[in-house]
């Protein structure tokens, strides 16, 4: 089976090889048979692909330990579903996962492409398949999971304990489902580059395809940083760590892309601005999985460690990014520009949008490279981390933050802001008042806190005031206001959705980070702690056993107002024998929409343990806010105009059926 | 204004904006970023009061001091010279005796680290790679490494 896998890898290769070529002429030649080749090759090479990943999940199900990556990566004691998740908790693993949903898309596209023009589909599946055949060379050549050892180890050296959790299990994939889906959207704007020639329906083909990957890579980002909350220990939810940058950077290029291509699609305009941020959103997953997987980030002489791995990843890199942004300064000229508007116009705002965004990116880009640049050029080991993206981020996201509500209620092509800012007088009182309120009652809160406070409520109020100045609120009569209300477009409601979840994800950021308490302490049992009005009895350290593990857990009681126990929360230190390591457990209890979180630490000499207590109110708001701009996403693909599909082009090059439906 | 003026006046406004990101950010790299030293560098390091850096090393075995409540003492060693730090919080389940440290914080005045951050993060020698580039730097991570 695991021969089957890796012959499975080489036909795919090859597969990749022919999908890049055949089609590529074919368009060039206008050769309808070498251009009908790229679909059915890219089905094939998916289903290869998924063979051979399947191959290596078996393998790992199994404890295969004849395979070198299963006996470094994977336990025959560890529980069903981490032996099968271990398949991508490792390098080589994740890789194929990476190329499985990178063909995977290609296959998407194949299917659900029959109705765009046959030159652009062609050159698309072979921008993709250029694509897969680097990266299935990388694999082959650097980092093959189906190596063999002979002998076969008895027992696996098993798959680090911190990667053992079931938000692992589904961060990656949806990660790499959002960052490879961003593929596409490359692979169209390379097309495009390479006919030289893009219109409207172009842009209509982009955008679903921009919703679906940036919806994932919300999700994946949201469980990513979940995962990092609860089972680092460290009661963070964010740390601006290098490896959090490279996947926030395409997501911020995303949202910016998002905007632009919606300004594409219904204004003809800002075409080439659209076509390059394609480029860079998916440039910066690419960067993204370099930065991560070439271990270049701890430090630059990471290289020195496998050096093939991240000079042949910079290499795909450089050919990619540098390729298409060749191509791109040589073609763009050709391009024809769009449609004007006045600065003040929902064009206007979602320019202003991609400013923000684009510049934010920069930032974060810069702070992350910054610290290899220095290395390379003086030897200087510095860090950047959170205070200067606290400093540069923070100044920029504010404002745009201010200016969301504006942007969905402004008239295309000329829009006029003071009607626009008489319709949300409420959403700005309530705003005001939530400002209010907070400086007034809640004991501490800063002025920066109450203003924050105030800006969650601005967006929350502003997404729903969008919905109900469209539906006619206060207006028309009910009725009319419901029948409107229900006509009204999905992909409006999919943006109130996502400003809504920027909203509460503002709101749980600011809670958490301007009204969270915390105490470090070390205690006996049986002593009780305060915080923030909750009280923990501290019960003791209780043994216990795992499957492949054994651990001292912390047993706290949450105590009532009359004394009587509320909730147990536990906190446990394990320790894992076959790599010789502890993790901690948080404890977490769930009240409301906040947490009380607390982690132990070290035993004293004399009994006594070190004990890290988290009052973290709001905090469930910043991944729930995740989810709603998720559900915001997927409402805006399910609108009728990319349900019935694209309109065909004016001039339709030959080949070109307009007859199956957009996914 | 003319519709030269309105654009002149667009492209300005984005410039200003752009130069307003560019220059906040070079500032905020001088001002955030943090060296990192082992503690034989210290010595030759022009360090202004108060500044934050990283501070990285092993363990000294046998300084691991436990004072009241949850603050921890110990001593960063490169092998030539020596650091006492302080940290209150939980260490991390890697944080061991003789083994990789990075600490960040700032030197109070009578010369003790006062770390609000302890990272081991380690590869399979149990090391940050900066401790283990500046040991090898050192020559003395074959040392380290066989004891």
């Amino acid at each position: 089976m695991v021969e089957t896998g890796h012959f499975a890898l080489v036909l795919a290769f090859a597969l990749a090889l022919v999908q890049t070529v055949v089609p590529l002429f074919g368009a060039r030649m206008n050769n309808r048979k070498m251009m009908a080749v790229g679909g059915p090759v890219a089905v094939t090479g998916f289903a290869l692909t998924a063979l051979s990943f399947a191959a290596l999940a078996i393998a790992y199900a199994t404890s295969d330990f004849s395979v070198a990556n299963v006996w470094e990566n994977s336990h025959s004691l560890q529980p069903l579903i981490y032996r099968i998740t271990g398949a991508w908790g490792n390098h080589e693993g994740s890789m194929l996962l990476w190329v499985l949903i990178l063909t995977f898309f290609g296959a998407l596209v194949a299917a659900f492409g029959s109705n765009l023009p046959a030159t652009l589909r062609a050159n698309v599946l072979a921008v993709q398949g250029a694509i897969g055949a680097t990266f299935f060379l990388f694999i082959l050549a650097t980092s093959n999971p189906f190596a063999r050892l002979n002998p076969a180890p008895i027992e696996g050296r098993d798959l680090n304990p911190i990667l053992q959790d079931l938000g692992l299990a589904i961060h990656p994939p949806l990660l790499y489902l959002g960052y490879v889906g961003f593929s596409i959207c490359f692979s169209f704007s390379v097309a495009a580059l390479i006919e030289g020639r893009i219109d409207a329906s172009w842009a209509r083909w982009v955008r679903p395809w921009t919703l679906v990957a940036w919806m994932f890579l919300t999700g994946g980002i949201a469980m990513g940083s979940y995962w990092a909350y609860y089972e680092l220990g460290w009661g963070g939810f964010w740390f601006w760590d290098p490896v959090e940058n490279a996947s926030f950077m395409p997501w911020l290029a995303g949202t910016a892309l998002l905007h632009s291509a919606i300004v594409m699609e219904k204004r003809s305009a800002l075409k080439i601005w659209t076509l390059l941020l394609a480029i860079l959103t998916f440039s910066l997953s690419l960067l993204g999985t370099f930065l991560v997987r070439s271990g270049v980030l701890t430090s630059v002489h990471a290289f020195a460690t496998d050096p093939t791995r991240g000079v042949f990843i910079l290499c795909i890199l450089t050919l990619f990014i540098g390729g298409s942004l060749a191509l791109f300064a040589l073609r763009a000229s050709k391009l024809t520009a769009g449609g004007l508007f006045h600065p003040i116009s929902r064009e206007g705002a979602l320019v202003l949008n991609n400013l923000f965004l684009t510049t934010a990116t920069a930032t974060v880009l810069i702070g992350t490279l910054y610290p290899l640049v220095v290395e390379a050029v003086s030897a200087d080991k510095i860090s950047v981390g959170a205070p200067f993206f606290n400093l540069t981020f923070g100044p920029l996201m504010v404002p745009l933050l201010v200016v969301v509500p504006f942007g969905p209620l402004l008239a295309w092509k000329r829009g006029d802001i003071f009607a626009v800012a008489q319709r949300l007088m409420t959403a700005f009182a309530a705003a005001l008042l939530a400002v209010l309120v907070t400086a007034l009652f809640i004991d501490g809160a800063s002025v920066f806190a109450a203003l924050g406070v105030g800006l969650a409520f601005w967006l929350i109020c502003g997404a729903l005031t969008d919905i109900a100045v469209k539906s006619g609120f206060g207006v028309v009569a009910p009725g009319v206001m419901l029948r409107r209300f229900a006509g009204l477009p999905r992909s409006v409601f999919g943006t109130a959705l996502a400003h809504l979840g920027l909203g509460l994800t503002t709101l749980g950021i600011v809670g958490t980070l301007c009204f969270g308490t915390e105490k470090i302490l070390s205690m006996h049992a049986g002593e009780t702690v305060q915080l923030s009005g909750h009280t923990l009895r501290f019960e003791g350290l209780y043994p216990a056993q795992g499957p492949n593990y054994s651990e001292d857990r912390g047993r706290f009681a949450l105590l009532g107002a009359d004394g009587s126990t509320s909730a147990v929360i536990t906190s446990a230190k394990r320790s894992y024998p076959a790599r010789q390591m502890t993790t901690t457990e948080s404890g977490i209890e769930t009240i409301g929409l906040s947490q009380l979180y607390l982690s132990l630490g070290d035993e004293g000499t004399d009994g006594s343990v070190v004990v890290r207590l988290w009052w973290k109110p709001l905090v469930t708001l910043i991944w729930g806010g995740g989810l709603v701009m998720m559900a915001g996403a997927a409402m805006s693909l399910m609108d009728r105009r990319l349900r019935v599909g694209a309109p065909s082009r004016r001039r339709k090059p030959s080949g070109a059926v307009p007859s199956a439906s957009l996914p | 204004m003319t519709r030269k003026q309105k654009r002149l006046s667009v492209i300005a406004g984005g410039l200003a904006f752009l130069g307003a990101a560019t220059g906040l950010t070079f500032y905020a790299l001088g001002q955030k970023a943090s060296y990192f030293y082992m503690p034989a560098d210290l010595t030759t390091a022009s360090l202004q009061p108060g500044q934050r850096i990283r501070l990285g090393g092993l363990v000294e075995k046998g300084t691991i001091e436990r004072g009241q409540g949850a603050t921890v003492a110990f001593s960063v060693t490169d092998n030539q010279k020596e650091v006492k730090v302080t940290y209150t919080g939980i260490l991390p389940d890697l944080f061991r005796e003789e083994q990789g440290v990075i600490t960040e914080g700032t030197f109070r005045p009578d010369g003790v680290f006062v770390a609000d951050s302890v990272l081991a993060k380690h590869d399979e020698n149990y090391m940050p790679k900066e401790v283990a580039d500046g040991l090898k730097a050192k020559g003395v991570w074959q040392e380290s490494k066989s004891d």
